[in-house]
């Protein structure tokens, strides 16, 4: 069954000039897949990822999560499936500034409460680890450069081994190498663990290395 | 990070705007504090005066007069009719209590209040070239004293005194600086009635009530009737009770009964306690403005940090916060100003009050004393303490919940 799917996705700021966002996406992305998503700037990709992750709701379409439909669900229950589902690197690195590297990952992980402090904190340590920052751990947002910020955010998206995980372009801060050793992460939390991964992307040859590749123009699906 | 996640946050944030949160904290500690001290002071003196009226003065006075004019015989004859009378005419009658003997013995019956006659009326008090108008209490000393403090108050002389000396009077002590006289003192005491008497000053009492240490003087019955010219009458009844409280309804009971004017010590003193009614609006108000004026700053610095938190709401919204753990986080940093603004409060309240209480200084108002008279009670820091954090709550609350209802797209489609 696909985690996520999306099916006539359109989605339109109303105004007295509506702008189209997004229009009429359709796209299914199964557990495992490593999917790249390309385009201009303004094409509409960051808008998409808000669609498939459940921060904005659609003017008409629909996004189903594990088969189910969202459309119906109160702001609580989809609050809580991206808790539970869903990890997010923004386009703009994130963080919280008064909490260290270490406290931000941990963030979603206590919000959702199911291991205790300790493991938490190990869980917290082990992502930083292998995300190239276990100096920094203790370090607030501002005491990093823009690369590592980038990287906690990756680590915290991850926290709580998000079915789905939703990136905008998370490599845009880094430099070559690191770029490259994050997508590798990506394709290996997809093939790995069986996570769901769309990655927004300038970088055509990341996008290249992707499972699939999703071109968009004026907010529409180019072949 | 044993905290809890929502105070962890609200935590940061407020650590993060240190001055504002000074400042907010202070504006609550100072109205806390404020309320304490205020409180302390106004009901300490009200305290006082109350229990030094209850102590000094009768808790009921019968007196001469009635509440309600006279039913005329018209009234009696046609109950139904509408009657309007115009110009009647006051009799010119001896006042006094009548049947006074038999009211008296029907009130001793009664458990637990003690009774004492008396009469009083004006004099013009003359000592040397100074004239001083004053009242005089005919009284009956044995029965007095079980009903007043008059004996205890007596800085000098004695109540049996007035047996004694042949025209004995009991000054007090305003009049007796006003008009230089000492004991043993001769004055003459005229009446409206024309009578004069020289009488020997045999005692001089503080009440502490300035209103009766500046105006009351006190003879025997028999002597004050002779001043008066009203031989065998007497005016007003006097009873103490065993339970103050009972006052009010026990006034309300005998007046009923006997039909004369029945006044509790409430009553008697409903100048003074609407005085009282007053002064607590205003400490209320008062205290009430500045925890307003505190609760703008809680709201300000509340709402400054949901307007710079406005990505961090953002964030934690796509991680997965509900709109109420949002909320959470802002009443939380309202509640957390409003605590520890409310301790702050306490401690600086309870300073304020152990310094007004080393404070010695004179003061002559109402009654007489000698420094603050100061009330301490938890329940001064319990209803300062409700109304900031409420106060505190509310102001929090706004704030709060116009971050929960940001919706995390705007936020983060608007970029850095
Ligand atoms: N609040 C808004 N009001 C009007 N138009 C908007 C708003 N937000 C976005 N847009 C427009 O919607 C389109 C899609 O924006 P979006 O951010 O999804 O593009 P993008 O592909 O992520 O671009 P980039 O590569 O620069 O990040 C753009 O043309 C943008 O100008
Ligand atoms: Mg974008």
């Amino acid at each position: 069954m696909p985690v996520l799917q999306a099916r006539k996705l359109t989605r339109t700021l109303p105004g007295p000039v509506p702008v189209t966002l997004v229009r009429e996406i359709d796209l299914v992305v199964e557990p495992g897949e490593f999917v790249a998503v390309t385009g201009p700037s303004g094409s509409g990709k960051s808008s998409l990822l808000y669609l498939l992750g459940l921060l904005d709701s659609p003017s008409s379409g629909e996004v189903l999560v594990d088969g189910a439909a969202t459309a119906g669900l109160s702001d609580d229950q989809l609050a809580d499936l991206r808790l539970a589902r869903f990890g997010f690197v923004f386009q703009f690195h994130f963080l919280l500034p008064e909490f260290s590297a270490r406290a931000n990952v941990e963030i979603p992980m206590r919000r959702l409460g199911t291991l205790d402090g300790r493991a938490i904190r190990a869980h917290a340590d082990w992502l930083l680890d292998t995300l190239g920052l276990a100096e920094h751990a203790g370090k607030l947002p501002e005491q990093m450069s823009g690369g590592q910020r980038q990287r906690v955010a990756i680590a915290r998206a991850l926290a709580n081994d998000p079915a789905v995980i939703l990136a905008d372009e998370p490599t845009g801060n880094l430099d070559t190498k690191s770029a490259e050793l994050v997508f590798a992460l990506f394709r290996q939390l997809a093939q790995t663990q069986q996570r769901a991964v769309v990655v927004v992307t300038h970088d055509n040859d990341l996008a290249a290395t992707a499972d699939r590749r999703l071109h968009l123009v004026d907010g529409r699906i180019s072949p | 990070m044993a905290l809890p996640l929502g105070l962890a946050i609200a935590t940061r944030h407020l650590l993060h705007r240190r001055r504002q949160t000074v400042t907010s904290l202070l504006g609550v500690a100072l109205g806390v504090a404020f309320f304490i001290a205020i409180a302390a002071m106004m009901q300490g003196f009200q305290r006082d005066f109350v229990s030094r009226i209850i102590d000094v003065a009768p808790h009921i006075t019968i007196k001469d007069e009635f509440r309600a004019p006279p039913r005329q015989p018209v009234e009696t004859a046609y109950p139904a009719a509408v009657i309007g009378l115009r110009g009647i005419k006051p009799k010119d009658e001896v006042r006094g209590l009548r049947g006074a003997r038999s009211i008296i013995a029907s009130l001793e019956e009664m458990p637990g209040l003690k009774v004492a006659p008396t009469l009083s009326g004006n004099i013009l008090l003359r000592f040397g070239a100074k004239d001083i108008s004053a009242n005089i209490t005919g009284i009956v000393p044995d029965k007095e004293r079980l009903v007043t403090k008059l004996e205890k108050d007596l800085i000098s002389g004695s109540l049996d005194s007035l047996y004694t000396a042949a025209n004995g009077i009991i000054i007090g002590e305003g009049i007796a600086q006003k008009a230089g006289i000492g004991m043993d003192d001769m004055v003459s005491v005229v009446s409206p009635e024309g009578v004069v008497m020289r009488m020997k000053v045999v005692g001089i009492f503080v009440s502490g009530i300035t209103l009766m240490d500046n105006f009351e003087t006190y003879a025997l019955m028999k002597k004050a009737q002779v001043l008066q010219n009203r031989p065998n009458i007497i005016n007003r009844i006097r009873i103490r009770l065993d339970d103050v409280e009972q006052a009010a309804d026990l006034a309300k009971t005998i007046e009923a009964r006997f039909g004369y004017r029945s006044e509790s010590w409430q009553e008697q003193s409903s100048n003074v306690l609407g005085i009282f009614v007053i002064q607590n609006a205003i400490m209320y108000s008062t205290v009430g403005a500045i925890l307003i004026v505190a609760c703008f700053g809680i709201f300000n610095v509340i709402s400054t940090v949901v307007f710079e938190k406005t990505k961090d709401i953002g964030i934690l919204k796509s991680i997965g916060f509900r709109d109420a753990d949002i909320r959470r986080i802002f009443v939380y940093e309202g509640l957390m100003l409003g605590v520890i603004g409310v301790i702050l409060g306490w401690a600086l309240g309870y300073g304020l009050v152990e310094f007004m209480g080393t404070l010695d200084f004179k003061m002559e108002g109402f009654v007489r004393a000698q420094g603050f008279v100061l009330y301490r009670t938890p329940k001064h820091y319990a209803i300062s303490g409700a109304m900031a954090l409420t106060a505190s709550t509310f102001a929090a609350w706004l704030p709060a919940r116009r971050a929960s209802r940001l919706q995390p797209v705007d936020i983060v489609r608007g970029g850095a």
